[in-house]
């Protein structure tokens, strides 16, 4: 833990893997950037692995204006202990007021191990992260915090977490919902090179097998996603999600419950426990719009959404409501669609 | 070779499952419109120990913080194949975050033996999957989170296949660990017949005492404690004694228990009260259809 920092900077751990950035440290940069401008302070990037400097100016021009560079042989592979032991040295060292990590298999890992370690504070999975005030019920104005927001109790409510006595204030932010900033190749930064000092007893994990599951589908960088839900009653019917998405070049996608049902394979699951995702369309088909649905959806540029319920909950986030029998919509929608011009695409396929 | 395994479960309410107001008036939490529960990863952290048991014998304790009312959980856990439960409750645990919660929970451990700790990956309250590795941390131990297998052990060393976000990996590390594990781990079994009808009488000291209270409204308090001690040391005999640990047996240091011992605090809690947009009606129609995809046209929002 370090006292109330009023210069510290806001850093941002810079999750890597072989050498390539996570999209998620790179969407937090732009947020870093927003609150570090707030506080008038510096945004810093923590980068961590072996030969990884080439990502340094990356991070520059992506908005750091400092990167904190360690490189060892033993920091290639990420492991908790590691990886925390040094993010832990740095902190101590210079005292960041904020430090920020994606809410991904690694950050979520290795957050809680820093905190542990440094006794401060640590809210998971942020959705939102603000600058704000906070009056305590005994008088006490605290100034300039980070907010930290998130849902909990499955969503159904938003907390605003803060932490103002054992700083680093410290958050892990859910992947996607943050916007991807472009790079400023003119961007001038500063690169600090730390020396790394670690043991044996740092590296307790022999990791032996390692695999990728590839994707099948990359929903965040859909712009146009067309999602089916248990309204749907079949896999044979959720055809017409495939179809309507092929239709408009666009990505099909799900609910939970269509997935639990076995519509479609959980990659195209969008929501709280699947991926945020933020198209220029979104075409709800049978969805009811459970909060857990909407809280990955609801930042859609347009949101169409078609269900035979008028009082479904998923048309109190949508700019088209269109009450009636999906199965008569859809194909009228496809219809409507192709007569535009639209040509079909091949590159969805239906399993 | 036999391990000793400690699993730390929570009860928690089924956030699924909400009848009514998730929220009072007040802003706090309306735990009664939601039944409580075994936190779901909990129960595959307990069938992962259990297994553990099987194949090479050992010991599974398990340990939960809470209210008294969470000994439902840890009976549950008794009838599904647990040795022994112990329940964390101190009014001082009061508003412990992920931080002071792994504290508390780190006191509850040191006074067990144990090669290998369980936890589930995350609760269904809060989502966050922050005090497994807490707890490791508080503990000296590695940490293995996202466990999606049956575990390998040899002798002193683990192997465990893990999920690693977009892929996952083997891991292999000297026990003791900390396990944190995910739903796809396994199947949890259900509770045994023999085992509920040995549990089904198992108790804490306090339930013992609030139970004895309620039977004999006009017992002198002091009749009442030795009631109870007689009563405590019939449920020993018979094992089935649910043990209860507060913060001074635990030694606990005050500074990093409950609302001082956790850095985080709330600010603010909202009902998600969803923005309402300026919404269009379209007519299910051929004519009606075709306005819309005009104007998304127009929009530039398909091309």
């Amino acid at each position: 833990m370090i006292d109330v920092n009023r210069q510290g900077e806001v850093w941002v751990f810079a999750e890597q893997h072989g050498g390539l950035l996570e999209d998620t440290p790179i969407e937090l940069m732009s947020k870093g950037r927003h609150l570090a401008d707030i506080l008038g302070v510096g945004l810093g990037a923590v980068l961590l692995g072996d030969n990884v400097k080439g990502l340094a100016t990356k991070l520059i021009h992506y908005g750091a204006d400092k990167v904190y560079l360690a490189e060892h042989p033993l920091l290639e592979h990420y492991q908790a202990n590691s990886y925390a032991k040094v993010f832990y040295d740095l902190i101590h060292k210079y005292k960041p007021q904020i430090a920020i990590y994606g809410a991904t298999a690694v950050g979520r890992d290795l957050g809680p191990r820093i905190a542990s370690a440094t006794k401060a504070g640590l809210t998971a999975d942020c959705t939102d992260l603000q600058i704000g005030d906070h009056k305590t019920t005994d008088g006490q104005m605290h100034k300039n915090l980070l907010f930290q927001i998130r849902p909990a109790f499955g969503g159904n409510i938003i907390a605003t977490i803060i932490n103002y006595d054992r700083w680093p204030q410290m958050a892990t932010v859910r992947e996607g919902v943050m916007a991807m900033p472009t790079p400023n190749t003119a961007r001038k930064g500063q690169i600090i090179t730390e020396k790394v000092q670690l043991s044996p007893q740092e590296l307790p994990i022999e990791i032996l097998e390692e695999h990728t599951r590839a994707k099948k589908v990359d929903l965040k960088a859909s712009r146009i996603i067309v999602a089916g839900g248990a309204g749907l009653g079949s896999k044979e019917n959720f055809r017409l999600i495939w179809d309507l998405a092929n239709c408009l070049g666009g990505a099909p996608a799900a609910t939970r419950a269509a997935i639990d049902l076995g519509f479609i394979d959980h990659d195209h699951q969008v929501g709280q426990t699947g991926t945020t995702v933020r198209p220029s369309l979104y075409i709800a088909v049978g969805i009811s719009g459970a909060i857990q649905h909407q809280s990955g959806m609801s930042q859609s540029q347009k949101i169409v959404a078609i269900n035979n319920d008028p009082q479904a909950p998923i048309f109190d986030v949508a700019h088209y409501k269109i009450v009636g029998d999906l199965n008569e919509v859809v194909p009228r929608m496809i219809k409507a669609i192709k007569e535009k011009g639209f040509k079909e695409t091949s590159s969805a396929e239906s399993k | 070779m036999a391990y000793n395994c400690v699993v730390l479960v929570k009860q928690v309410p089924d956030t699924k499952r909400i009848t009514g107001k998730a929220m009072n008036d007040d802003g706090t939490v309306n735990r009664a419109a939601l039944p409580a529960i075994f936190n779901p990863e909990d129960l595959n952290a307990l069938e992962a120990a259990l297994d553990i048991k099987d194949r090479f014998g050992g010991t599974v304790t398990v340990i939960t913080m809470g209210l008294p009312a969470a000994v439902t959980t840890l009976k549950d856990a008794l009838y599904r194949g647990a040795d022994e439960a112990i329940l964390v409750t101190d009014a001082r645990c009061a508003a412990s975050d992920t931080l002071a919660t792994s504290y508390i929970l780190s006191c509850a451990v040191r006074q067990l033996k144990y090669d290998i700790v369980l936890c589930g990956r995350q609760a269904i309250d809060g989502d966050t999957a922050q005090v497994g590795p807490q707890l490791a941390e508080k503990l000296g131990v590695p940490q293995i989170t996202y466990v999606e297998k049956p575990v390998e052990i040899k002798g002193r060393t683990i192997t465990v296949q893990r999920s690693a976000g977009n892929g996952w990996q083997k891991v292999k590390a000297q026990l003791p660990v900390l396990l944190t594990v995910t739903g796809e781990a396994n199947v949890p079994r259900v509770a045994a017949a023999k085992k509920m009808m040995k549990y089904k009488a198992a108790m804490t000291p306090a339930g013992i005492e609030q139970t004895l209270k309620a039977e004999n409204a006009a017992a002198a308090p002091d009749e009442i404690k030795s009631l109870a001690a007689h009563k405590a040391g019939e449920l020993e005999k018979k094992g089935v004694l649910i043990k209860q640990w507060d913060l001074d047996f635990l030694k606990a240091d005050l500074t990093w228990c409950g609302r001082n011992g956790s850095p985080t605090k709330v600010h603010r809690i909202q009902s998600v009260v969803l923005a309402s947009k300026e919404t269009k009606s379209v007519e299910p129609t051929d004519d009606g259809l075709a306005g819309m995809i005009h104007e998304l046209l127009e929009d530039k929002i398909i091309a």
